[in-house]
């Protein structure tokens, strides 16, 4: 007798070895199990390549540790957004619960933060390290027990350039361009919040995103402006200062985080003549005169497709990546208990970022840490932010009492942060 | 309904729709327990809140021949308001409301949005009326995006938890799948009756020759504004599970990226039935998820959209079209005594 089998039971035969095999679940080996590591950050959409740069930070420090940490061996999974909420949110639901990932280090975005910090409140024993959004609410209202950053805000980035222009400039009265979006909010907020508080007096003339003629806003620039602070980014700030230039302008200049970008570096035009000299406040620059931050930097170099300085995701993947590997090495990598004792030692470090600035968590779990004050200066006839001075400890109030800090409400173009000292 | 359940399609939908009841329990035998849940939730789930919000698309498509890309914001519009107006979400721009109230009140926001894409295009057709919804979906997305005092901006509006639902809370992945798959079957079983209702038959009419439904004494203008009422009100369904299932609503939510992103569920899935629009989504959702596991990851939307361009090219009217047709040449293949009559 000869078995004969046709083709339609060969594969429905094939079929059920396949699903049978797929149910077949796999034996936990809890002894040395791989610490998985998930991590988001965009690899699509407007900062594509600020995304890759933070991978590419990540992957130095990990390669460092030899991808082992207290005899584990890490498996990162990468995952891309397109700095959309909605997106990271569907990529961090994937990587806890389809991928079982231990915590996730990231997203890049703001809302894309304020998204994952919710979600992080919804898990019992995960983690989430913030990668590099930096908006203010993903620490400072309705904070998640699960949530850690060890970055800075766009707020305290700005600690110190009020100080600076009124004391040092002595400078009593500023204009502020700025665009009518989140991030400009919280840098004018924090600007504002400690000049005024000097008895500076500030006005304020905004603008949307996507602004390409300023003309009329440069002639509503009061004359009675001793400097000119302007918190635009990317090709807003392009248009801003050659205009500014083109109309003969010679204020005093002192620029948000995101002024001194490649976008304002690399271009040719008038407002070259103004940009050298430009002061600015920032969690990073070209040229920091710290040990560990050369040491970082020339590391960070010998990547493969490594930008000739890193960039300000790449430091703030990069800060929040050391504290995840610090903290692991505390635990010796045992993160059983709910990640108790993983959670307990992120909030009790202290350590230095790759920028030489000291970290350590506040009761939020937000970072308290130093920020740059930077001067943009010729060199090999590049233009480079050169850090000069430090401001050290900033918290993210800016050291005004919490209680008092929420009761000015969220930044806004209506709530500047421009209140005297009372 | 009794002959409509005896029929064919009666049969399928009636089965199809017993599976996916028993699903939750056939999926951890399946797989273990942290994936069932992902794949309830996030995948099945998914798949059914944006299927809803496609079949409002797909349901003024097919019954009436407009193609609006105004679905997402109506769909936005319902879950900000339920946002704006619920209790606990973060920033309270007016709180206050319990969700049993807060519903309801998006869900009319939306059917008052989408009347008013109605009027605004309804002199339009075709690419003309595609491109006025899109200016309008796009007004939306940058008025959300810059207005801090009602939608909070850029940020958008968090922690929309959900009601609890029989003293479960929202966020298990049972509920959401169980209220959403529910919700769906009868808004899918409503636009079924609907559309063999007069108004329904109305509709069909105008959008095969308008002129001769005027001729015949109807009101096609009304009937146009009050078709887009009617999606409003799906889109205003989908559009709050779809809140709650993101814990909150940004900007991001109702893009442009969002917006193409349910006219691709709909095309793929395809314009010719309703159930195209859940077909659609759940490839979408399947692909969205997995394409940077199955490819490399600095690439995966290559995958998605040779994925995508594949099923329009090999079958324009999407996957229900190609089950069509692979179903008569099956048919055909296995009774070759019947080839004198034609199918």
């Amino acid at each position: 007798m000869t078995i004969r089998v046709s083709r339609r039971r060969a594969l429905q035969g094939a079929g059920a070895l396949a699903v049978a095999a797929a149910t077949l679940k796999a034996p936990a080996i809890a002894q040395n199990a791989p610490i998985r590591i998930g991590s988001v950050a965009t690899l699509e959409g407007p900062f594509a390549t600020g995304g890759q740069d933070a991978y590419r930070a990540m992957e130095m420090l990990f390669q460092a540790e030899n991808m082992t940490i207290g005899g584990r061996r890490i498996e990162w999974i990468r995952e891309s957004s397109n700095a959309q909420a909605d997106v990271a949110l569907a990529r961090a639901r994937k990587l806890i619960e389809q991928d079982n990932v231990d915590f996730i280090i990231g997203p890049l975005s703001g809302a894309e933060g304020i998204a994952l910090k919710d979600y992080s409140a919804t898990l019992n024993g995960k983690t989430i390290i913030n990668g590099g959004s930096g908006a203010a609410d993903t620490t400072l209202r309705n904070p998640s027990r699960n949530f850690f950053r060890f970055n800075t805000d766009g707020t305290q980035w700005m600690a110190g350039l009020g100080t600076y222009v009124r004391r040092t400039l002595n400078v009593s009265e500023v204009t502020i361009v700025a665009g009518d979006y989140a991030f400009p909010y919280a840098q004018v907020f924090g600007f504002s919040l400690e000049f005024c508080r000097l008895g500076g007096k500030a006005n304020y003339l905004w603008a949307p995103l996507g602004t390409t003629d300023f003309a009329s806003q440069i002639a509503q620039i009061p004359r009675s402006s001793g400097a000119l602070v302007v918190v635009h980014g990317g090709t807003d700030g392009l248009a801003f200062m050659t205009q500014y230039a083109q109309a003969g302008g010679n204020l005093p200049l002192i620029g948000g985080s995101i002024m001194a970008d490649a976008t304002m570096m690399s271009a040719r035009g008038p407002h070259r003549r103004l940009m050298v000299g430009m002061v600015s406040g920032g969690p990073v620059a070209d040229v920091i005169d710290d040990p560990q931050w050369n040491d970082f930097v020339a590391r960070y170099k010998r990547m493969p497709g490594a930008f000739p300085s890193p960039s300000i995701h790449a430091v703030n993947f990069a800060t929040n990546t050391m504290a995840a590997i610090l903290a692991l090495k505390q635990v010796n990598g045992d993160l059983s208990g709910g990640q108790a004792a993983f959670q307990r030692a992120l909030q009790g470090l202290k350590f230095k970022a790759p920028t030489g600035a000291e970290v350590s968590l506040d009761h939020n779990r937000h970072a308290i840490s130093d920020v740059f004050l930077n001067r943009i200066e010729e060199r090999n006839g590049q233009p480079t932010t050169v850090a000069f001075q430090r401001a050290t400890q900033i918290n993210q109030t800016l050291g005004v009492p919490e209680a008092q800090f929420l009761a000015l409400g969220a930044p806004s173009r209506n709530n500047p942060g421009c209140v005297a000292a009372s | 309904m009794i002959a409509w359940l005896q029929s064919r399609a009666g049969l399928w939908t009636a089965g199809g729709f017993a599976f996916l009841l028993v699903l939750p329990a056939i999926l951890p035998e399946l797989m273990p327990a942290n994936q069932a849940s992902f794949w309830l939730g996030n995948i099945f789930g998914r798949a059914i809140v944006f299927g809803i919000i496609a079949m409002s698309l797909t349901f003024l498509a097919t019954y009436g021949g407009f193609v609006s890309l105004a679905q997402m914001s109506v769909a936005g519009v319902a879950g900000y308001v339920v946002a704006i107006t619920v209790n606990g979400a973060a920033p309270s721009i007016v709180g206050g409301l319990a969700y049993m109230t807060a519903i309801p009140l998006g869900i009319v926001a939306a059917v008052l949005a989408a009347l008013f894409v109605g009027v605004v295009s309804v002199r339009t057709r075709d690419i003309y009326l595609l491109m006025i919804t899109l200016a309008l979906a796009m007004g939306f997305f940058r008025f959300v995006e810059t207005n801090i005092a009602w939608f909070n901006g850029y940020e958008g509006i968090r922690n929309v938890l959900g009601p609890t639902v029989f003293g479960l809370p929202f966020r298990d992945p049972h509920v959401i799948y169980y209220v959403s798959l529910l919700l769906a079957a009868t808004l899918y079983g409503g636009v079924l009756y609907l559309v063999r209702s007069p108004f329904g038959l109305v509709l069909q009419g105008i959008r095969d020759n308008p002129r001769r439904i005027a001729a015949l004494g109807y009101n096609v203008a009304l009937h146009r504004v009050a078709a887009f009422g009617v999606a409003g009100f799906i889109a205003g369904c989908g559009g709050v599970m779809m809140t709650i299932y993101n814990i909150g609503i940004s900007p991001g939510s109702v893009g442009l990226g969002a917006t193409i992103n349910v006219l691709i569920m709909s095309v793929i899935g395809g314009l010719g039935h309703p159930i195209g629009a859940f077909i659609g989504s759940l490839i979408f959702a399947f692909f969205d998820t997995f394409a940077a596991t199955i490819y490399d990851r600095n690439r995966f939307n290559t995958l998605i959209g040779v994925v995508f361009l594949a099923i329009v090219l090999v079958s324009p009217d999407g996957v229900i079209g190609l089950a069509k047709r692979s179903y008569a040449y099956l048919k055909a293949k296995s009774a070759p005594q019947r080839w004198d009559k034609p199918t």
